[in-house]
Formats: C-alpha cells, structure tokens, sequence
C-alpha cells in the first residue's frame, strides 16, 4: 500500500513524458493495408516468401517468374540457388524491393508487419497464403498460387492430383487398430525436451500419418519436464534431421525419463528432414506415406 | 559563485592539461560534426537496393534530373519510406544509449555503469515481451487499438515504470542512495526477468523467434509512425543531458564535495535517471535491444578528450549516432537482400574493439 501511495506521488510529479507519449502514439494510428488481389497482373517476377509456397510453384512449372525466395525454402535444390531474402517473419523491405518483384507470394505469417505496410505500400501486388495443418489447408495454397500466378488451370490438376495421394496415404493407415504414440521432439536443450503440442505442423503430421501425439495438455512447442514425458508414454520420438545441432540418439537415449518410456527401452528413434516432414505442401503426401511406413511396417496398405 | 567552483572542480579534474585538453576536445566535436555527416549520407546512399539516393534527393530539392525522368515510384518509396526514416532512428537511437550510457557512468562514478543498471532494460523488454506474447490473447484490445504501436509503447512505459520504481525505492527523505539503487536494480532487473521468462515459457515457437529477433535488435522497424511518436521523447530527453554535465563533473568528486560546490545534487539524480529512463526506454522500444554502444562509446572519447562531461556529452551523442549508422549500414547490405541484427553487428564489431583499447590502454584505464 505505501508502495502504491509513493507511485502514486511519483506520476502527479512527473505525469509528462508516459502521458504524452500515450497521445502521441493513439494519435498516430496505422492506416489500413489494402488487401491482396488474386492474380498478379504482372506474373514475370514473383517472390516466394515460405517453403511450402516455393514448392508448389515448382510442382506447378512456374519457377521461371521465381526472382527470390526466403530463407525456410530449401527444396527442390534449385530453388536455393535463388536470391535469399532471409527469414519469412524477419524480411526487409529493401531487400525484397531490390529483387525488382512484380509480385510477392507470402505464406500467412511472414513479417514483421513494418515490413509488410511498406511492401504493401509499393504498389507491388501482395498476395498472402493461409497455412493450415491438414490436407484442405494443402489443397486452398495450391489453389491460391496457382491462382495468383495465372494458372489456374495447372493447379486445379495438381489440386486434384495431390488430393488423391493424401486420401491414399490417409487410407494406408486406416485398418491399423494399435495407434502407436508418437512425441515430437523439435530439440533437447540441457536434458529438457522441447516438443509439439496441438495446433503445430507436427501435431498435423502425426494426426494424417496415422499416429497419436503423446502430447495433448497444451498448444505449440513448449519444453517437457521429466514427468511428463513419462507420462506421455511416447511409443517413438520423431525428430528433424536438419535442425540446429543434431541430438545424438545415446544423449536421447540416456536421458532417464525418455529411457523409461517405451520409444526408450525399445530405441525406437526416427529422423526426418523438417521441410518435408512439416512442410504441409506438395510433398506432404509422401512424407505422410514415409512416416507411417517407420511407425507400422508392414501394416500399411499400400 | 557557484559557477566559479563548478569551474575550479572542473580544473582539478583536467589538471594542468586543461587548455590542451579542451581544445582537441572542441576539435574532436566539429570532426565528429564532420564524422556524422558523412555516415548519414553513406547510409542514404547505401542498401540492398540500387535506388539512387542522389536522383531522388536532387527530384525533391530541384526536381528531376535531366535524363533521369524515369525516376521510379519504387526509388522514391526506398528512399523516403525506408532509408530516411531508418537514419533520422539511427541517429536518435545511437545519439541516446550513447549519451545514457556516459550519464550513467558519470552519476555511477563507475565506467562499467550503463542504462540496464537504473532497470530500464529489463523493465523495457518485459513489456515488449508481454505484448508480443499476449499481443494476440490477453492484451489484444490494447494491439487492435494501437497496432504497430502497441509494443513500443509498452515497451516504453515498461522502462520508465521500473526505473521510476527503482527511484522511489532507493529515495529516502528525499534523498537517493546510488549504492542502494544499484542492488535494488539489481533485485529489480532480476524479477523483471523472472517474469519475461514466463512469458517467454508462455509463447509459441513463432513468438519465440519474435522474441529472440527483437533482442537481438534492428532498426528494421523504423517507419515515420515511430519517429513521430518515439521521437519527441528522445529529442526532448537529449536536450536536457548537456544540463547535467557541469553536476557530473562535480559529482566526480563526491557527492558531498558536489553538494558543497553549489550542485543541487538531488535534482541533478533524478534529472538524470528520468532522462535516461525516458532516453533509453524510447530507443529499445523501437530498436529492441542494441548492445555496446553505451559502453563503448564514451570510452573511446574519454581517452581521447578526457573525462569533462561538457565536451564528452555531446561527442558521445555524434559518436553513438554515427557508428550506430555505420552499424546498420552494415547489417543492411552484407547479407542483401536478407538483413543481419544490428545488434550481432555492434556487439561483433565493439566487443573486441573494446578489449583492444582495455588492453592497450591497460594501466591507463582506472576500473
């Protein structure tokens, strides 16, 4: 209480600079960013901003209006010969306009929102991607760069085509009565495990390659204390094999609470490549029909 | 009376060298003058892009050149939306956590002090950090309302509310105990932190990496918005520091000696802490956390115009300004077009700088 009084005396005897300031910033409100348009008018040099979208424009045919892309698209390996404009959610505005675009593609979340207001202040075309974690979500990108690219056409059959092998390699799994528990583990940082709770990619994957995350209690990535891996019951842990330094299985392994889960004493460890496993693009199909033939074997219908 | 202690204390201080001294140190400003134009103008003229800075420029003040009709809306957009407003920030920015950090070593009596040390820091980057984390959740009617704006000002009220904190603490019968403040902001600075960690145990792996770019700094944000919001805050703070140099040299000291001298010792405290509070709290608002500058800076001018805080003052701000521009410069085109931290810049670059001086000058240097 007497802490309370004294700042109190403290803000009547300098109310100016956080109440001026306060104006100031309400007085100076963002102005509304006008929306994207569905096609590009100019399709001859686009900018893919996310993995997933620089994929679908090369499943398409379409990486000849590539001029750039950001630093999350890897695949195909040409696509990293592309100038880099960095991280999806750290871009700068120069260096996007300096690649002279006539269009940008952005997977939902690419940023900051600085960034953004000015490219979308350049009158250069924006077009942002939703990104959902399952097959619609796959199927509405495909559709919207295609789209956006004037080829509507080409990505209504890759549409169709990629359709027909998620319902393929969703079905492959369909009779299997014992779902195994899987735990993924983005990295291990001193012993403690940080691992995909609901509403991730990883939490997709699992789900459509027909598993059961072993978390359930929370949202995103978050560290696991000991117990609650124990209690997970995890029968595999499922990694990135390109992410950061890689975990040594004996450290995984030695670990006392992930040893006494059944992925420990069985050692039951896989490793996948991150943007093909969590991409959710035009190769998520595959990486969904790889993944439950790790888990199950030969119980995958083909 | 007053005036010719002041000035006598300032005499004991520069001992015999003091004609000499304040001479090179005058010297030292106008080439610093010089020092700032020129990197303002690098900075313009240089980016991921080849916009051409002069075409523009030579547009507003004459319009186009001959034969350079064709000026594109996109050069015009790179020049006025993103380069200038990303300079006039810079200059700001490296101005204040310069000075800030040469008031906090003045009013410290300790080389080593800096701005994190009065809690503006940590109090700053709690409340970035709550509304990057809570930003779309619990304090949602404040980022709707505001939008861009909202982590500044909340970054900014953060420091300022922690240090205004750490003064009343540290504040008795009007009195403030530096010792006292300094474990205080310690203790302070340490529960701030606990609490940015449950945040930072709160946020989802986006939000983590947010979080990891803002602290590690960039003037990426820098928009006409801000200056017109952070801005003020920053000018009107630096306007006030050259007040308090003739105080500081006196402080030098001893605060009773000061006292004696004729300082109001009390004012001169709290002038200073608010100032920096409100100096540094608009410039990580905007920039996040940019490292070294603070420290460095007046370092480098102390050993080559002394310690008179009259001259060390504002070299430090044309100093912290111009070497901040240089900075960005650098994280804008080295990795074009991707863009670097500027923080990895200025702690790359300062940190083993200054263990060069620190060991060149060893012996020189009193710790």
């Amino acid at each position: 209480m007497v802490l309370f009084s004294r700042l109190a005396s403290v803000s009547r005897s300098a109310p100016g600079p956080a109440a001026a300031v306060f104006l100031a910033f309400a007085a100076l409100m963002p102005a509304q960013a006008a929306e994207g348009i569905a096609t590009f008018a100019d399709r001859s040099r686009i900018v893919a901003i996310g993995g997933s979208i620089t994929e679908i424009v090369y499943a398409l045919g379409e990486q000849d209006r590539l001029v750039a892309r950001d630093s999350t698209s890897r695949y195909p390996q040409a696509a990293v010969e592309l100038p880099d404009v960095g991280y999806m959610r750290q871009l700068s505005p120069e260096g996007v306009l300096s690649v002279n675009p006539s269009g940008i593609l952005a997977l939902h979340g690419s940023g900051p929102k600085e960034a953004v207001d000015v490219l979308k202040k350049s009158s250069i075309p924006f077009i942002e991607v939703p990104e959902r974690y399952d097959n619609q979500g796959i199927l509405e990108k495909i559709q919207i760069v295609g789209k956006a690219l004037g080829v509507g056409a080409k990505a209504d059959a890759l549409a169709a085509e990629i359709d027909a092998k998620l319902k393929a390699a969703e079905k492959q799994t369909a009779s299997i009565k014992e779902r195994r528990r899987i735990l993924f583990v983005l990295s291990m940082q001193g012993g403690r495990l940080l691992s995909a709770g609901s509403d991730t990619a990883a939490d997709g994957i699992i789900k459509l390659s027909g598993g059961i995350n072993a978390i359930d209690g929370f949202a995103g990535y978050k560290q696991l204390s000991d117990e609650a891996v124990i209690t997970a019951r995890p029968d595999v842990i499922l990694m990135m094999n390109n992410a950061g330094p890689a975990t040594a299985d004996d450290e995984l392994f030695s670990n006392p609470a992930v040893a006494s889960t059944p992925a420990g004493a069985a050692r039951k460890l896989i490793r996948m490549d991150g943007g093909y496993l969590l991409g959710f693009g035009p190769r998520t199909a595959d990486a969904i029909h790889d993944l439950a033939v790790l888990l199950y074997g030969g119980q995958v219908t083909d | 009376m007053a005036d010719h202690s002041i000035a006598g204390a300032a005499g004991i201080m520069a001992t015999a060298a003091e004609g000499d001294r304040s001479r090179r140190a005058r010297l030292v400003v106008v080439l610093l003058c010089v020092g700032l134009t020129i990197a303002v103008l690098l900075s313009l003229t240089s980016g991921a892009s080849d916009a051409s800075a002069i075409g523009v420029m030579h547009d507003w003040l004459f319009g186009a050149l001959p034969g350079d009709a064709a000026l594109s809306a996109r050069d015009r957009l790179i020049i006025h939306d993103i380069r200038l407003p990303r300079i006039i920030m810079g200059v700001l920015i490296g101005a204040s956590l310069a000075v800030s950090g040469a008031v906090m070593q003045g009013l410290f009596r300790n080389p080593l002090a800096d701005p994190g040390l009065i809690g503006v820091s940590a109090g700053s980057s709690l409340g970035a950090v709550a509304v990057i984390v809570l930003g779309s959740t619990m304090l949602a009617p404040l980022t709707t309302a505001l939008g861009t704006l909202a982590l500044p000002l909340a970054a900014f009220c953060g420091g300022l509310a922690t240090t205004l904190l750490l003064y009343q603490v540290a504040t008795r019968q009007g009195q403030t105990s530096v010792a006292t403040m300094l474990l205080a902001g310690i203790a302070l600075a340490a529960l701030a932190m606990a609490l940015t960690g449950i945040l930072i145990f709160m946020a989802d792996d986006r939000q983590l990496r947010d979080l990891t770019f803002w602290q590690l700094g960039s003037l990426g944000g820098a928009t006409w918005q801000k200056i017109g919001s952070v801005g003020p805050v920053i000018v009107l703070a630096l306007a006030a520091m050259p007040f308090l140099a003739r105080g500081l040299n006196a402080l030098a000291l001893g605060e009773a000696t000061a006292g004696h001298l004729g300082i109001p010792v009390q004012r001169l405290k709290y002038t200073a802490i608010v100032g920096v509070s409100a100096a540094v709290g608009a410039s990580v608002a905007v920039s996040g956390g940019i490292g070294f500058v603070g420290i460095v800076v007046p370092h480098l001018l102390r050993l080559l115009i002394g310690p008179d805080n009259r001259y060390l003052l504002p070299a430090s701000a044309l100093l912290g300004a111009a070497l901040l521009l240089l900075a960005d410069a650098v994280a804008r085109t080295i990795v074009a077009p991707a863009e670097l931290p500027i923080g990895i810049v200025t702690a790359v670059a300062g940190a083993p700088f200054f263990l060069w001086i620190l060991l060149r000058k060893r012996g020189v240097i009193d710790l």
